[in-house]
């Protein structure tokens, strides 16, 4: 299953710092989210783009996890070569990320 | 329990107006913010107002003001935004007069100034926290040093009668946290009610991105309306309770999905959100909807406010040169493979020094790679080259090896576009809080 059927998500930029939350739509999906998108997932995926540490925060209380990855933005949404300088696009493809689905609600 | 009522009428400088109108005609509400400061916006505005005096606020002030004064003050709804960019009494002397031409009259508007710390930062030693380096280290290559100013000085000048406050650089929430402050009589160390006032100001901060805004993904998150989204208002108490809502009929929609995102949006550690009046706390916000187009925010936490501020500095940096072409049907790939190799060879056989490259293939790889991107054959391909380097003359020149692609390239290479520019890039420090003194004056029309 794509992470993308049970979470939304939403990119921000600060300067060379990418932060990006991924949310389950149900409350009930919060803790297969902790199990599977990961730190080390994230990083992994976004290898050739986000150079710096990959950091995760959980927000229980509405099902949310937000990753902050520095030197994510090419030096700078201000002096970034990308097309996509503030790496709005970043959360669509996390969304692509698979997820195993076997029920996680013991791991809570 | 009273109830304080604020709009957001813009979440960025270039936003759409009508929505702030409605809000204003139909909101019901007691102030209205516009947030049009985007980080390096205030250096860009710099340069400007060193070529003429009377320059240097957001170019978008008056359509702005001409679209809102008159039903404001007829609704008696009070306007806050940093319009006022590099120059905030300009644009207040501005705005006195689009109000006079309006025929409005005794209308009394605040400038807040004192953000502009460029001397004291030339002076100092400031390291930056994003990049290697000092400010004194960039010489006359640093434009711009403001400092982001808390909601005092707008509080202030609301208490003072302002009908309009317009601010340089201050924490975007500050915008929204102020009318609370002067609303509600909120101490400058109730740390609780600071933090609460922050979840209102980083929620509406961004206008459209709570009501649906940056949100829809059709099949997955369906959103109506959208050409006519409506800004979000903001309902708070004086305990700092909190509904965030829009004006009914309008586009978009709230709910407890759109406030999620948008209270994560640009935050890292939510429990310490850093802002120049509180810490504050995101991370025990609870959400739920209450009805149609209302949700209910709870839970938000403040901390002490640090001893410093954070600096924006605006440094001339470097020139990007860039050019596009198309090529599309059958082989459109290999022909933009064949076109990036072609001027990756001109480049080097023509000198053309670049700090750093980019080969792009949009519709393939652009966004985010070859990593992530599947291999797939798209029918049409767009080649983009990009280029930093030290000099305008040099940046030109890459664009022109694409554009030389139409004669000289792949066959079918069609759409050339070309660009280069100087870069105004940004970066921060911070700055010991005594050292930048905030200061209103007043203009009436």
């Amino acid at each position: 299953m794509k992470l993308r059927e049970i979470a939304h998500s939403r990119t921000g930029d600060k300067g060379n710092t990418s932060n990006i939350s991924v949310i389950a739509y149900d409350q009930r999906h919060y803790p297969l989210l902790r199990r599977e998108v990961t730190a080390d997932r994230v990083k992994t995926l976004f290898s050739g783009i986000v150079h710096g540490g990959v950091v995760r925060y959980e927000l229980p209380n509405i099902g949310a996890l937000n990753f902050v990855m520095q030197q994510a933005l090419g030096g700078g949404v201000t002096r970034s070569l990308a097309l996509d300088a503030h790496g709005k696009g970043l959360s669509s493809a996390l969304l692509d990320l698979e997820i195993d689905e076997t029920d996680a609600s013991e791991d809570a | 329990m009273k109830t304080v009522r604020i709009g957001s009428g813009a979440g960025y400088s270039g936003d759409r107006i009508e929505p702030a109108v409605e809000l204003a005609e139909k909101g019901d509400i007691h102030y209205l913010g516009f947030e049009c400061l985007a980080e390096r916006t205030i250096a860009l505005a710099q340069q400007d107002k060193m070529k003429n005096p009377a320059a240097g606020y957001d170019p978008l002030l008056e359509p702005r003001m001409r679209a809102v004064l008159a039903v404001c003050r007829s609704n008696g709804i009070k306007i806050i935004t940093n319009m006022g960019a590099a120059n905030p009494t300009a644009a207040a002397a501005r705005t006195a007069e689009i109000a006079h031409n309006l025929g409005i009259r005794g209308l009394r508007i605040a400038a807040v100034s004192g953000d502009d710390v460029l001397d004291v930062c030339r002076q100092g030693d400031f390291s930056f926290l994003e990049i290697e380096g000092r400010v004194s280290d960039l010489g006359n290559r640093v434009l711009s040093a403001n400092a982001y100013l808390g909601a005092e000085p707008i509080a202030q000048a609301l208490a003072a009668g302002a009908d309009v406050v317009i601010t340089g650089r201050v924490g975007d929430p500050a915008l929204f946290l102020a009318p609370l402050i002067h609303e509600f009589g909120w101490a400058m160390d109730d740390w609780e009610r600071l933090g609460k006032g922050t979840v209102v100001g980083h929620l509406l901060e961004c206008a459209g991105q709570i009501t649906g805004g940056y949100f829809a993904d059709p099949g997955h998150k369906d959103i109506a309306g959208l050409a006519r989204l409506g800004f979000p208002i903001a309902e708070v108490n004086q305990d700092g309770d909190l509904v965030i809502t829009k004006v009914p009929g309008s586009g978009g929609a709230v709910t407890e999905a759109t406030c999620k995102e948008q209270l994560l949006y640009e935050v890292h550690d939510p429990a310490r959100y850093v802002q120049p009046d509180v810490v504050a706390d995101f991370s025990q916000v609870t959400i739920r909807e209450i009805g149609p187009d209302r949700v209910r925010l709870e839970g938000g936490r403040g901390k002490p406010r640090t001893g410093t501020l954070k600096v924006s500095v605006g440094y001339l940096d470097s020139y990007i040169g860039e050019g596009q072409l198309s090529y599309a049907g059958p082989g459109a790939l290999d022909r933009g493979r064949l076109a990036l190799d072609i001027v990756r060879e001109r480049l080097k056989l023509t000198g053309v020094r670049t700090t750093e490259t980019r080969f792009d293939l949009i519709g393939v790889d652009s966004l985010h790679g070859a990593g992530i991107s599947q291999g797939r054959e798209p029918y049409e391909v767009r080649i983009r080259v990009v280029g930093r380097t030290d000099s305008l003359a040099e940046a030109v020149r890459i664009g022109n090896e694409v554009e030389t692609l139409y004669t000289n390239g792949p066959a079918g290479g069609g759409g050339a576009f070309k660009s280069a520019r100087e870069v105004v890039a940004v970066a921060s420090v911070l700055l010991p809080r005594d050292l930048a003194t905030p200061a209103i004056t007043y203009v009436e029309a």
